[in-house]
């Protein structure tokens, strides 16, 4: 038994580093897709204003959002198709509505497709950012504040910002 | 010195307890390699049954029998209880049967874990197969468990689905460890690495995989445990997390995981076809860098399970390409058995027929791997009968004919018995054509759009699907003829001397047949 022992231990280390392998992929996973932004998840830092405006450079910039899990809202935006010069700052409004007769928490997440665009799209202010209470049957207007990085491939010219909308008045 | 070993040897073989707590608390290799052997046979009948379940509900179109729910938790389970239940620890049992004789070890290395790491086994299925009968009924969501399926919308009993893939890692991790341990450490003097059989290369190289890998599946169902039971978000978007990201962590687990399903099998073959060839392995060297070269790419290739997950161009093209670079050392393999059979003197024993139908199928279940590969061409093969009739190609007339050739290969060595030829035989040629009726056809079903894991399907499926379910019936009543087989073996037959066939080498012909409870117990001497 002694003559194992050292091999032993060393196996077992290997096993339980793998096991924190597991873990510690969820971290990677998202740097990996952040340094890349490869999955399409814009960043949800607060962007610096742009500083100039590419006017040679044009892009359509669609708006959608879809609740998840049946949560009763409703999110529309005021323009759901823009047409942005790169650089330039673009103020969005979108209009929450909570469908149901309880106060409620929002969360939105928001997704950029073609993937490959979401790290050039920069969000000055968005609604995203916080959580959002909503009362019991009313609406609100939320901002979206954006511009489109000028170092975006020439070959996108079409984006779509998509928001998935959470339910989380239980998980506070 | 010898002598005092001979009789420690003899007189602990006087002081076996019997009956039961024999097996309860056995240590021996012999012992537990029949248990594990005996378990995995109960197993593919248990999974086998629920494989037949399937079949009668596709039999016909629409919903003649079963559920839909139950209908998904029978091909849940039936997936989990084949990976784990019958295919892997069938080759636990052999390793445990067959390395210390193949090495002249007297015994595993650490005998009491391995006790252990079986013994846990039973615990694992009995909850996984109890919760069939539970309120809400079993897992339910592939035996793949994607979030948001085991986690959104599982039912209450997915923590017991957790808990027993949880210990069915730990035994996998123990008898690998145990594996290891025993090769580096007990191997008989003389015995380099480079002069070890096949067979225990290629389960040294397998065991490596199961350490690697199985801690992060225990991982991953770690994740689906917290995120249904205690709110975590590891893949729900809602709290910041990613469900596309649980199945890059389950792939990168999955994908290593089917070489460990392949690899012992490999190492089969690769001691069956020179045996019945009476010549040597052609190429050992090429066969040991082969199959480590094959371990080693298996943990780059996860992502072609997800092609259809809307990934950037280049990582399609990186995992389309390092997918298709394994059928390289694959093939070496391939072309190495074929090579030691070139002007051999080939003979027919029921082993052989075995290795040959595992050469020729599970090669075709190569070539359909590489259909798959194709990432323009797997958008349409994607989650449709082709990739159930591939993976069965791969597994069934793979790993499992190679675990019934080894089995037939050293059964005479175990019972000292030599099997009913004839029956074997009659077993041989029943489940190489049945099959083939059962899986061939799946390709062409699923090429027509056909998708698994449902129900019920469209009518131009329906003449098909009765076929595949005949060949399924067929296939599954053959299998008895192999209990038979077996159980008579045990029982009595003509009795086989120490080297039971004629053209086979190594170590474990040298012991006496049956072989004796204690072997080894002084190391032989390598040549």
């Amino acid at each position: 038994m002694s003559q194992h022992r050292p091999l032993l231990k060393r196996l077992l280390i290997i096993s339980s580093l793998m096991f924190g392998f597991a873990f510690a992929l969820v971290p990677l996973y998202d740097v990996f897709c952040q340094v890349t932004g490869l999955n399409g998840k814009p960043s949800m830092q607060q962007a610096k204003t742009s500083e100039s405006i590419n006017i040679m450079q044009q892009v359509d910039v669609d708006f959608i959002t879809h609740a998840q899990a049946g949560a009763p809202f409703k999110v529309i935006a005021k323009n759901q198709r823009m047409t942005v010069n790169t650089g330039e700052m673009n103020k969005v409004t979108f209009k929450a509505s909570n469908l149901s007769d309880k106060d409620l928490v929002m969360q939105a997440v928001p997704s950029v497709s073609p993937g490959l665009s979401a790290q050039y799209l920069h969000k000055v202010e968005c609604f995203c950012f916080q959580q959002q209470p909503i009362k019991a049957g009313e609406s609100v207007d939320m901002t979206l504040l954006f511009y489109v990085d000028e170092e975006l491939p020439t070959e996108i010219e079409e984006m779509t910002l998509s928001y998935a909308l959470f339910d989380i008045s239980d998980k506070l | 010195m010898n002598d005092s070993i001979q009789q420690i040897d003899e007189s602990s073989e006087h002081h076996q307890p019997s009956g039961i707590t024999r097996w309860l608390y056995t240590t021996n290799h012999k012992d537990i390699g029949t248990l594990y052997l005996g378990f995995s046979l109960l197993m593919l009948f248990v999974g086998g049954a629920m494989a037949m379940i399937i079949r009668a509900e596709l039999f016909q179109p629409g919903l003649q029998l079963i559920e839909p729910n139950f209908f998904n938790q029978m091909t849940t389970v039936h997936g989990l209880i084949m990976v784990f239940g019958a295919v892997m620890p069938a080759f636990v049992g052999l390793a445990n049967w067959m390395i210390p004789l193949m090495i002249g070890a007297p015994d595993m290395a650490l005998p009491r874990m391995n006790n252990w790491s079986f013994w846990i086994l039973p615990f694992a299925f009995a909850i996984l197969l109890a919760s069939l009968f539970m309120e809400g009924g079993g897992p339910n969501f592939g035996w793949t468990f994607y979030a948001p399926l085991s986690t959104t919308y599982s039912n209450d009993n997915t923590a017991l689905f957790v808990f027993s893939v949880h210990i069915m890692g730990i035994s996998s991790i123990m008898g690998a460890i145990n594996v290891i341990v025993t090769i580096f450490n007990l191997r008989a003097p003389g015995m380099t690495l480079m002069k070890m059989p096949m067979f225990v290369w290629t389960w040294l190289i397998t065991a490596f995989l199961l350490i690697a890998v199985m801690p992060v599946l225990a991982g991953t169902v770690t994740m689906v445990l917290t995120d249904k039971y205690f709110g975590t978000s590891f893949f729900n978007a809602m709290g910041g997390g990613d469900p596309v990201m649980f199945q890059h962590i389950f792939w990168f687990f999955g994908h290593p995981e089917v070489y460990i399903m392949i690899l012992p099998a490999f190492g089969i073959i690769s001691t069956i076809i020179p045996t019945f060839s009476r010549k040597k392995l052609f190429g050992y060297h090429s066969m040991v860098y082969a199959t480590s070269s094959i371990a080693f790419l298996s943990f780059i290739v996860w992502a072609h399970h997800m092609f259809t997950t809307g990934m950037p161009l280049a990582a399609e093209l990186f995992f389309m390409y390092s997918t298709m670079l394994i059928s390289v050392p694959t093939g070496v393999k391939v072309f190495n058995w074929v090579a030691t059979m070139w002007r051999g003197s080939i003979s027919f024993e029921v082993p052989m027929l075995f290795a040959i139908a595992f050469i020729v199928l599970f090669t075709i279940g190569g070539f359909s791997g590489l259909m798959l590969a194709i990432t323009p061409a797997d958008f349409q093969y994607h989650d449709t009968y082709f990739v159930v009739a591939h993976f069965h190609y791969v597994l069934v007339t793979g790993a499992l004919f190679s675990i019934i050739a080894a089995v037939y290969f050293w059964l005479p060595k175990w019972t000292g018995h030599m099997f009913n030829i004839k029956l074997a035989k009659i077993h041989f040629w029943l489940s190489l054509i049945s099959v083939n009726v059962l899986f061939f056809p799946m390709h062409f079903v699923g090429l027509a759009g056909m998708p698994r894991r449902i129900p019920d399907y469209a009518l131009q499926f329906a003449d098909f699907n009765m076929i595949i379910s005949l060949g399924g019936f067929a296939f599954g009543l053959s299998q008895l003829l192999f209990v038979w087989c077996v159980v008579q073996c045990f029982r009595g037959g003509d009795k086989v001397p120490a080297k039971v066939w004629d053209g086979a080498e190594g170590l474990e012909w040298e012991v006496a047949s049956p072989a004796p409870y204690h072997t080894f117990s002084t190391p032989p001497v390598i040549k």
